[in-house]
C-alpha cells in the first residue's frame, strides 16, 4: 500500500520505458481489442444509441450549468432519508472525514467497494497512517493491493496483469493479508476468482464499516447507485452497518427518470453488456436492511476547477465507462502507470490536468499524450471532444509552461514565414536545392532526432510544387497567381 | 464552377507529385483547377499543438487566398478536418475574447466551401471511376481525420475498386491510428513509432505493394517507418493513384514513373 | 466560520459564470428521442425475451405456470442438494408446498450473514424484471425479504410472475419507487476481471435459478 502515483515522470518518458515491455504490451493488446470488440456488438444492439448518447450529454450539461442547485437539492434529500452529509473541498479534508468516522465507529478495517475517487485522494494511504486497513474487495483492485501495484485501468484496474502474474501475486500476499491462497492454485480465471471469494468472504462477514464510492447521486431523490458485477459491491453496500459513500460532485443526475438514460449507456460502453450483474440503489437508510449509518461525502478536490473552463468542464460529464482507454491506441501501447494517475487514457489525459492543475511536469505533459485521432470521441457516450480539451489543455501548457519559450518562438516564426509567401517560397526552394546535403537520420537533438531515431526522413524533391505550378504555359503571370503579391499585405485583420 | 487546390504545405514542399497528380485528375474529369499561390499552410500543427493565436493570421491568409472558388479542393483529410472543425473554434474565441467577429467571419466564409479529394470527387463530381489504370496490389489505410472527423466513409474505397487492374486487399486494423498525429510523433517518439510499427506490419502482411493513403503526413510516417526497415511496401497517395492511366503503364517502366521510389 | 460546504458552492457559483441566472427549469428540456423500449413483444414473447437474455447470461431460466410451480420448486431445490433454504417470512406458503425436505430459515431482523453463509439456497420473488436486458429487480418488498438475504447463499431462486415483467429500463423506473433498497440482479456474481474473461461466480450467489409464472 506504500505505492503512490507521486513524483510519477512524464508521459513520454514513462511511455518510452512501458512500450519496451513484450508482456504488458500483450496483456494490453489482448484485452483492450476483446473488449472493445464487445463494446462494440454490445452498442450496436440499440438502434437508438446515438439518442440516448445526445440525452445522456443533455443531462450531464443541464446538471453541470446548475450544480449549485443540485448538489443543495440532493443534500437535502439524503438528509432527509437519514443519510449524514458531508463536503470536502480537496483530498486531505475528504480523508480527514472519513478517517474521523472510521474511528469513530471504533474499528480499525474497513472493506472498500472499487471507487475511482477514494484512489483519487489516496484513501488507502491516508487511513493506514490513522492505523486503519482498508481492504480492496474488487477482484482487479484486490489483486493491485495484494500486488503493491497501481491501477492501470478505471474499469479492470489490474489489465496490465496476465493469470500467471495473478496466481503468483495470490500465491505470495494473499496469507499477509488473511486467509491464504489454496494450495496447488492453477492460473485458470476460475480457480483464482474462487480464491478471492474464500479470501474476502471471513472480511466480508465480519466487516463493520465500509467505504464506497457512487456511480450516480439521483438529486431529487437523495438515491446512490452503484453498478458493479462481483458482489463485492452489495457485500459492502448491505452487510456493514457504517456505509461511508466519497463521491465526487458531478456524480449528481437531476432525476430517477434520468438513470434510464445512464443505466443503457454505462454498463453496454464499460462492461459491453446489456445490463451489469448487480446495481445497487439506495437512498439513506431503511430500519432493518443494511447499514444504520450512512454518510456521503461530496468531493470537489479540482471539480469546480475544472468546471471553470468552458470546453474543458465537458470533462465532468465523464461516467467512467473506460470506453476511451479500451479504444485509444496510446494508452493501448503506453500502459496505465505511465499517466501518472488513477485516470489514465484519454479521459485521464484532459481530466488529471484540470484536477491537479498544469504545474508538474508530469500533469502538463498529458495533453500531449495523444494523436488527435478521435477514437475516444466516438466511443464516448456523453459526447465528451477529448480532442477538442486536449487541444484547449495544450494551449494552457504553452501558455505558463517556460519550458515552451523555445517551442512557441519557432511557431512564431513559422508564423511569419507562412503568412509571407513570397518568403515561403523561397525557403521551399532552398531546402529542395538543399536536399542532397540532407541525410534521412539526424544525430542532433530535437525532434529531428526524435523522428529519425525510428524513422527516415522523407527525401526532398527536386523542386516543390509550386515551381512546377508557374512552370506550366500560362504559368506566371495571369490572374490566377498571386505569390509574392497580394500575399506581402496578407489577409484583413 | 471555380475550383481551386488547397494543395497543403507538406504536399507542396515534401510531395509535389501528389499535386501533380491532383491537377492532371482534376482536369482529366473536365475540372479547370486554380492553384492560387497565396497559399501557404492551414495552421494545424501550430493549432493543434496550443499555439491558437499564433493560427489566426493563417485562418485570415486561407479565406482571402481560396475567396470566390466555389470549391476549394485539398487532397489531406486532416487539413480539411482542421478548416471545418477548428476554423470555426478560433473565430469563435477570438469573439468570446473581445476581439471582434473579423475572425468568425472569415472561418465561415470559407468553411463550407472546403472539401476534401475523395469527397469532391464522389459528392460534387458524382464520380467513382475517374478512369484509372494501376495494375498493382494495393491496401488502405483511412487516416483518422478523414475517418472520423469528416466522414468519408467508403468514398476513398469505392474509387480505389474502380480503378481497373487496382486488387484491393483489406487492411487488418485499418481504422487505427498509424501515430503520427503532427507533433506527436515528436513529442512522443516512443508511443508514435510504435503505433505505426503495428501499422506497417499489418500492411505488409496483406502482401500489397502499395500502401495507398489519403494523407501524405501519415504516409511520410509510415514511409519512414518502411524505409527503415527496408520493407518493400510502397506508400502512395491516392491521388496518384486516381491519376494514373494505361497511357502513363505504357509509356516506359510503370512503376518508375508512377510511383515515386 | 465558512464552513467547505460554503467553499465548494461559491466556487462552482464562481465556476459558472457565463451561465444566464435561472432555475433549472429554465432550461430547455433535454432531448429524449431514444425509445422507451426495443422491443415491441408482449405476452409469451416477452417471457421468451426475458428468459432468453437471462439464459445469455448464465441464469437458469424455468418456465412454469401457478399450479406447477410448488413442484417445480422442490425439483429445483432437489436437484441442487439443498437441505436448508432462507426464506422472506411473507413468502407464500404454497410455493414451498412440495418441497418436505427441506429446512428453512425464515427472514428476520436477527438472522445474521453468518448464519445465511452456511444456508444452501434463497428463494424469493422480485419486485419486477425487465425483459430486454434481462434483469431482476428486488426492493425487499413482498417476498424478498432484506437485500442479505439473497447475497450470502450461493444459490439464488426467484420467481417472477409474468404480469410483473416490462419490456425496458424506461417502463421499469417509473414502477420502482426510489426510497426502497434495491438490487438489479442479471445473470449470475461474475468477473472478467482476469483477462477479460467472463468468470461466474465470485461473492454474489454463484448460481441464478430463474422461475417464470405465468397462466
Amino acid at each position: 500500500m506504500s505505492r503512490t502515483f507521486l513524483g510519477m515522470p512524464p508521459f513520454p518518458e514513462a511511455a518510452a520505458v512501458s512500450t519496451q515491455n513484450a508482456q504488458l504490451r500483450a496483456n494490453l493488446t489482448h484485452a483492450t481489442h476483446t473488449i472493445r470488440d464487445k463494446r462494440a456488438r454490445a452498442v450496436t444492439e440499440l438502434d437508438d444509441w446515438a439518442q440516448l448518447r445526445q440525452a445522456g450529454q443533455e443531462i450531464k450539461d443541464h446538471t453541470l450549468r446548475h450544480l449549485d442547485h443540485y448538489l443543495l437539492q440532493a443534500e437535502k434529500a439524503v438528509t432527509a432519508a437519514g443519510g449524514t452529509v458531508h463536503w470536502a473541498a480537496d483530498a486531505a479534508e475528504a480523508n480527514r472525514i472519513v478517517a474521523d468516522l472510521v474511528r469513530a465507529t471504533g474499528e480499525s478495517e474497513v472493506v472498500k467497494v472499487k471507487s475511482m475517487a477514494t484512489q483519487e485522494i489516496g484513501l488507502n494511504e491516508a487511513l493506514a497512517a490513522e492505523g486503519i486497513t482498508a481492504y480492496e474487495t474488487d477482484l482487479a483492485e484486490l489483486i493491485v493491493q495484494l500486488g503493491d501495484d497501481l491501477p492501470s485501468h478505471i474499469l479492470v484496474p489490474a489489465i496490465h496483469r496476465n493469470r500467471s502474474e495473478i496466481r503468483d501475486i495470490f500465491r505470495d500476499a494473499m496469507g499477509r493479508w488473511g486467509r491464504p491462497a489454496p494450495d496447488g492454485l492453477t492460473d485458470s480465471p476460475a480457480e483464482l476468482a474462487e480464491a478471492a471469494r474464500l479470501h474476502l468472504r471471513e472480511k466480508f462477514l465480519r466487516a463493520k464499516v465500509a467505504v464506497s464510492g457512487a456511480n450516480f447521486i439521483v438529486a431529487e431523490t437523495g438515491t446512490l447507485v452503484v453498478l458493479e458485477s462481483e458482489g463485492n459491491g452489495r457485500m459492502c453496500l448491505t452487510l456493514p452497518e457504517t456505509l461511508i459513500s466519497v463521491v465526487g460532485i458531478e456524480k449528481l443526475v437531476p432525476s430517477w427518470r434520468d438513470l434510464e438514460v445512464f443505466l443503457q449507456l454505462l454498463p453496454r460502453s464499460s462492461t459491453a453488456e446489456r445490463m451489469n450483474p448487480y446495481t445497487t440503489l439506495w437512498t439513506g437508510t431503511t430500519a432493518g436492511d443494511g447499514p444504520s449509518n450512512f454518510h456521503l461525502v461530496l468531493l470537489d478536490n479540482g471539480r469546480t476547477d475544472t468546471l471553470a473552463d468552458e470546453v474543458g468542464r465537458q470533462a465532468l460529464r465523464c461516467i467512467r465507462c473506460s470506453a476511451c482507454l479500451n479504444v485509444c491506441p496510446v494508452y493501448e501501447r503506453a500502459g496505465g502507470h505511465a499517466y501518472g494517475s488513477p485516470y489514465p487514457g484519454p479521459i485521464g489525459a484532459i481530466l488529471t490536468p484540470q484536477l491537479r492543475g498544469l504545474q508538474s511536469e508530469v500533469d502538463a505533459s498529458l495533453p500531449y499524450a495523444s494523436s488527435l485521432c478521435g477514437a475516444c470521441y466516438e466511443v464516448c457516450p456523453v459526447a465528451i471532444d477529448i480532442p477538442e480539451v486536449l487541444v484547449q489543455l495544450r494551449e494552457r501548457v504553452a501558455d505558463q509552461a517556460p519550458g515552451h519559450r523555445l517551442e512557441r518562438a519557432a511557431m512564431k516564426s513559422a508564423g511569419w514565414l507562412l503568412d509571407h509567401p513570397a518568403a515561403y517560397s523561397a525557403a521551399l526552394r532552398t531546402a529542395s536545392r538543399a536536399r542532397g546535403l540532407l541525410p534521412r537520420r539526424l544525430p542532433l537533438p530535437g525532434p529531428a532526432k526524435a523522428w529519425s531515431d525510428s524513422r527516415d526522413l522523407p527525401t526532398l524533391p527536386e523542386h516543390p510544387f509550386r515551381d512546377w505550378w508557374n512552370s506550366r504555359p500560362n504559368g506566371e503571370d495571369g490572374p490566377k497567381h498571386d505569390d509574392g503579391k497580394t500575399g506581402k499585405d496578407s489577409a484583413a485583420r | 464552377m471555380r475550383v481551386a487546390l488547397f494543395l497543403t504545405c507538406v504536399n507542396d514542399a515534401l510531395y509535389p507529385d501528389t499535386g501533380r497528380a491532383v491537377v492532371t485528375l482534376l482536369e482529366r474529369l473536365g475540372v479547370d483547377v486554380d492553384f492560387p499561390t497565396g497559399q501557404t499552410c492551414c495552421g494545424q500543427p501550430q493549432y493543434n499543438t496550443g499555439y491558437r493565436r499564433e493560427t489566426e493570421p493563417l485562418v485570415h491568409r486561407m479565406a482571402k487566398v481560396f475567396a470566390g472558388y466555389d470549391y476549394v479542393v485539398t487532397p489531406s483529410g486532416s487539413c480539411a478536418a482542421m478548416v471545418r472543425d477548428n476554423y470555426p473554434r478560433i473565430g469563435a474565441k477570438a469573439r468570446a475574447e473581445g476581439r471582434g467577429t473579423a475572425l468568425g467571419k472569415a472561418a465561415d466564409a470559407l468553411v463550407p466551401r472546403v472539401v476534401e479529394l475523395t469527397e469532391f470527387l464522389v459528392d460534387v463530381l458524382e464520380v467513382t471511376d475517374v478512369g484509372a489504370y494501376f495494375p498493382h496490389t494495393v491496401t488502405y489505410h483511412p487516416s483518422c481525420h478523414g475517418l472520423r472527423m469528416l466522414g468519408l466513409g467508403d468514398r476513398p474505397v469505392r474509387l480505389l475498386r474502380a480503378v481497373r487492374g487496382l486488387t484491393l486487399i483489406e487492411l487488418p486494423g485499418a481504422e487505427e491510428c498509424c501515430g503520427f498525429g503532427g507533433t506527436f510523433s515528436v513529442k512522443n517518439p516512443a508511443v508514435s513509432t510504435a503505433m505505426g510499427t503495428d501499422k506497417v506490419r499489418n500492411a505488409a502482411s496483406t502482401g500489397a505493394e502499395v500502401l495507398c493513403g489519403a494523407d501524405n503526413s501519415c504516409l511520410m510516417h509510415l514511409g519512414g517507418l518502411l524505409h527503415r526497415q527496408d520493407q518493400p511496401l510502397r506508400p502512395l497517395h491516392i491521388a496518384e493513384i486516381l491519376a494514373a492511366t494505361e497511357q502513363d503503364a505504357t509509356a516506359t517502366e510503370p512503376t518508375e514513373t508512377v510511383i515515386p521510389a | 466560520m465558512t464552513t467547505s460546504r460554503d467553499r465548494v458552492l461559491a466556487k462552482v457559483r464562481a465556476a459558472l459564470a457565463d451561465v444566464p441566472p435561472g432555475a433549472p427549469d429554465a432550461d430547455p428540456p433535454v432531448t429524449r428521442a431514444y425509445r422507451t423500449a426495443h422491443t415491441e413483444a408482449t405476452g409469451p414473447a416477452l417471457l421468451a425475451l426475458l428468459a432468453e437474455n437471462l439464459a445469455d447470461y448464465r441464469a437458469m431460466v424455468h418456465r412454469t405456470t401457478e399450479d406447477q410451480l410448488p413442484s417445480l420448486l422442490a425439483e429445483i431445490l432437489r436437484t441442487h442438494g439443498s437441505r436448508t433454504l432462507a426464506v422472506p417470512t411473507d413468502l407464500p406458503s404454497k410455493w414451498l408446498a412440495a418441497a418436505h425436505e427441506v429446512t428453512r430459515l425464515p427472514d428476520s431482523p436477527t438472522v445474521t450473514a453468518d448464519q445465511l453463509n452456511g444456508v444452501d439456497s434463497t428463494l424469493t420473488g422480485c419486485a419486477l424484471a425487465i425483459a430486454e436486458t434481462g434483469t431482476i429487480v428486488l426492493d425487499a418488498g413482498p417476498a424478498q425479504g432484506r437485500r442479505l438475504l439473497t447475497l450470502v447463499p450461493d444459490h439464488h431462486i426467484c420467481v417472477i410472475r409474468a404480469d410483473q415483467v416490462v419490456a425496458s429500463l424506461p417502463q421499469a423506473l417509473p414502477r420502482l419507487d426510489p426510497t426502497r433498497p434495491q438490487t438489479w440482479i442479471s445473470g449470475p456474481s461474475a468477473t472478467s476481471d482476469i483477462e477479460l474473461e467472463r468468470v461466474e461466480g465470485v461473492h454474489g450467489p454463484r448460481c441464478l435459478e430463474v422461475v417464470v409464472v405465468s397462466g
